[in-house]
């Protein structure tokens, strides 16, 4: 049972057609990154998924069913633009937002608890809002979203405003929640996030889907056929190499249309040739990002 | 629980929690309490001695021995003018007038004091009159005619009704004060409390909660819960103010007495005044809430939400002309439009009442406004609740309220 299932969904704003025609689902135990470049669409498509607003035309539903009331308890969802109330302490603050998922206070506190030991922010437990720092708030939010262990999660740009370390910790709570075959949507614009952390991918562009599938699928489609080969000695003719670009530390062998990687290895082991490092090269998400995002635009 | 009923409770809790809302509160009742405290260590200060005052006079006409007490002023008799002026130099006497040979014929009494006044004292005059009119009737009438030719009035007014019945209504500033008080309260609370439905979806919005809360609930159940906390919390509010006036009220005629004492509250007052609030509170939440929707911040939308609130306030600026003409048309129509209709149909109730058409007018206009108003606002809630930063255009707010 897929967690989310889009389908064809179509919204416009002012005669703007802001999402055309998206259609992609999301599966129970992975991570998916939605990311586009912005005013793409990306944050329209997950007020639809959450039904906040209603598309125009086209069908979401949310683990086989079309959400209501009720199944938004089985939600967690971390907006782009959030906040916290300002003047109540953390716990009341995580208890009230808990309850409107459906958790009794005793539950609620007793997670809340748990969820704020795990994260270091057990001390800050009986402090206002307007006490703690910005990456403070962002953890709260983040507890506040999967306190009431959601099947879905959906995170608008989770990294936002995170240091190092609560990235790493936020990143470890990410691969946990997808042990634990919850699905979990990631929409950033940080690319080596996307890359380190989702299974799939889609990339939306003017409303409309311009890259979807595996993230290994997709690098693998936009791999360029070069090696990129760190060795010591003298590297001379290859047979099958058409071109060799030299970089800092290492050399970019672009083969031709005849030759695979793996014949290529095998030639400079036979000739003799101490590798270091011989790696496929394949471009990054954020190149394939600007790639397809800058095809687009122009 | 069910969600409404989460955002209800987390509401009123809030709003009953603010500084301001237990100061409003509480204001009222201490502020007639310091009112009360006040008259008693004012009437304390200026409270005249208890101790007798001597007055001397000077009988040259003759025939004015008796009746030297009147009250607590005590008139002493001089045989000379001379003697009563050393009486008053050693302080022995506070004044003394003379009676004239031909007092019964010019009417002068010639009065001696060393004190520099504006006016005679009102007791002194009263105390001088009545021992002279006392003399000269004395033994010519009965005692009983002297006291009422002192007092000769004490006058009772009734008012009766077009059936020659004896009215509800028997006029007099008690009838003013009251729905004064009452109008007054309920203006202060109909604008605090949709201040309070502004303010807490303007903070909202604003840190950006609104998102977060619209992915666990409904915008009906957001806005529902939220105006019917803070409602009820206003309505508390009202109700400890209904309860405490009459508490208060007694307290202030029996320590103070005066008009005070025929004072009373008519029972459809606190009714219609409970049931005003509710319906006036419900207008000015659905206002707040749509003002809300479309401000970038609470401060605009307090600008904006003022406008209305003028409405409430408006009566009392216009409270001689409504008391000088209250069935003028101008009234009966402000007596119906929503925004002005309860705080105006409370002041004109303690003039001359409100008749029963007009109340029933008022009422289905405020019941059809809050439906009204509530379907057009729950249009501007899902088009602009998360419009951050930007305010739209009315032409832009009316396209969407048509288009839904």
């Amino acid at each position: 049972m897929p967690a989310v299932e889009v389908s064809h969904i179509v919204k416009s704003y002012a005669n703007k057609v802001v999402v055309n025609d998206l259609s992609f689902s999301v599966d129970q135990g992975e991570i998916f990154g939605l990311i586009g470049p912005n005013g793409a669409g990306k944050t329209t498509t997950i007020r639809m998924m959450m039904d906040i607003v209603k598309p125009d035309s086209g069908e979401v539903t949310i683990l086989s069913e079309k959400l209501t009331e009720a199944s938004k308890n089985k939600l967690g969802y971390l907006p782009e633009e959030r906040g916290l109330y300002r003047k109540l302490t953390t716990i009341d603050s995580i208890i009230y937002l808990a309850s409107l998922k459906g958790l009794d206070r005793h539950s609620a506190e007793e997670k809340a608890d748990e969820l704020l030991t795990q994260t270091g922010m057990l001390p800050h437990k009986r402090k206002r809002i307007e006490e703690l720092s910005r990456g403070m708030k962002q953890i709260i939010q983040f507890i506040v979203t999967i306190i009431h262990n959601p099947e879905l999660v959906i995170l608008d740009e989770p990294f936002a405003g995170l240091d190092p370390v609560n990235t790493e910790l936020v990143k470890g709570m990410f691969a946990d929640l997808r042990n634990r075959g919850k699905a979990v949507i990631l929409s950033t614009h940080q690319m080596n996030e996307v890359e380190e952390l989702c299974d799939r991918i889609l990339m939306i562009d003017h409303g409309r889907s311009v890259l979807y599938g595996k993230l290994a699928e997709i690098k693998s489609r936009y791999r360029s056929n070069s090696v990129l080969l760190e060795f010591e000695g003298k590297l001379g003719e290859v047979s099958g190499v058409r071109e060799k670009r030299p970089h800092q530390g290492y050399v970019e062998l672009v083969l031709d249309g005849n030759t695979t990687p793996g014949q290529v290895l095998e030639r400079l082991v036979s000739a003799g040739i101490v590798i270091n490092r011989f790696e496929v090269a394949t471009p990054s998400l954020n190149e394939i990002f600007l790639m397809v995002a800058g095809k687009n635009h122009e | 629980m069910n969600k409404t009923s989460l955002i209800f409770k987390h509401e009123f809790w809030h709003t009953t929690r603010r500084v301001g809302f237990i100061i409003l509160t509480l204001s009222l009742p201490v502020l007639v309490l310091l009112g009360i405290g006040i008259f008693h260590i004012v009437s304390g200060i200026t409270k005249p001695p208890a101790e007798v005052t001597r007055i001397g006079y000077v009988d040259q006409a003759g025939g004015f021995a008796q009746f030297t007490t009147q009250g607590n002023i005590t008139l002493v008799q001089f045989d000379t003018p001379e003697a009563a002026t050393q009486a008053l130099i050693q302080k022995n006497i506070k004044e003394y007038f003379v009676i004239p040979p031909d007092f019964i014929s010019t009417g002068i009494i010639k009065r001696y004091t060393m004190q520099k006044e504006m006016v005679l004292p009102a007791t002194t005059k009263t105390a001088i009159t009545n021992f002279l009119s006392s003399n000269l009737l004395a033994e010519k009438v009965s005692p009983s005619v002297i006291a009422r030719i002192e007092t000769p009035l004490n006058l009772v007014t009734t008012t009766l009704n077009a059936t020659g019945a004896v009215a509800a209504k028997q006029g007099g500033p008690a009838d003013l004060i009251i729905p004064g008080i009452f109008g007054l309260l309920l203006a202060l609370s109909l604008i605090s409390s949709s201040t309070y439905v502004l303010q807490g979806l303007g903070e909202e919005k604003k840190s950006r909660l609104m998102e977060i809360l619209l992915s666990s609930v409904s915008t009906r159940q957001l806005i529902s819960g939220k105006v019917l906390g803070i409602g009820v919390a206003g309505l508390a509010q009202v109700v400890i103010w209904v309860i405490s006036i009459p508490l208060l009220l007694s307290l202030a005629s029996s320590s103070i007495g005066g008009f005070l004492s025929t004072i009373q509250i008519p029972p459809n007052l606190l009714v219609l005044g409970v049931a005003y609030f509710i319906l006036g509170y419900l207008i000015f939440a659905v206002l707040a809430a749509g003002v809300a929707a479309i401000s970038t911040t609470v401060q605009e939308g307090q600008g904006i939400a003022g406008i209305f609130t003028l409405f409430a306030v408006a009566p009392f600026w216009f409270y001689s002309l409504i008391f000088a003409f209250p069935n003028s048309p101008v009234w009966i129509v402000f007596s119906i439009f929503p925004f002005s209709a309860p705080v105006l149909v409370m002041l004109r109730l303690g003039m001359l009442g409100v008749p029963v058409w007009q109340l029933i007018a008022s009422i289905v206009v405020m019941v059809l406004s809050i439906v009204g108003g509530m379907l057009l606002v729950a249009k501007l809630l899902r088009a602009y609740l998360l419009m951050y930063g930007k305010r739209p255009g009315l032409r832009v707010i009316v396209r969407s309220l048509r288009s839904g």
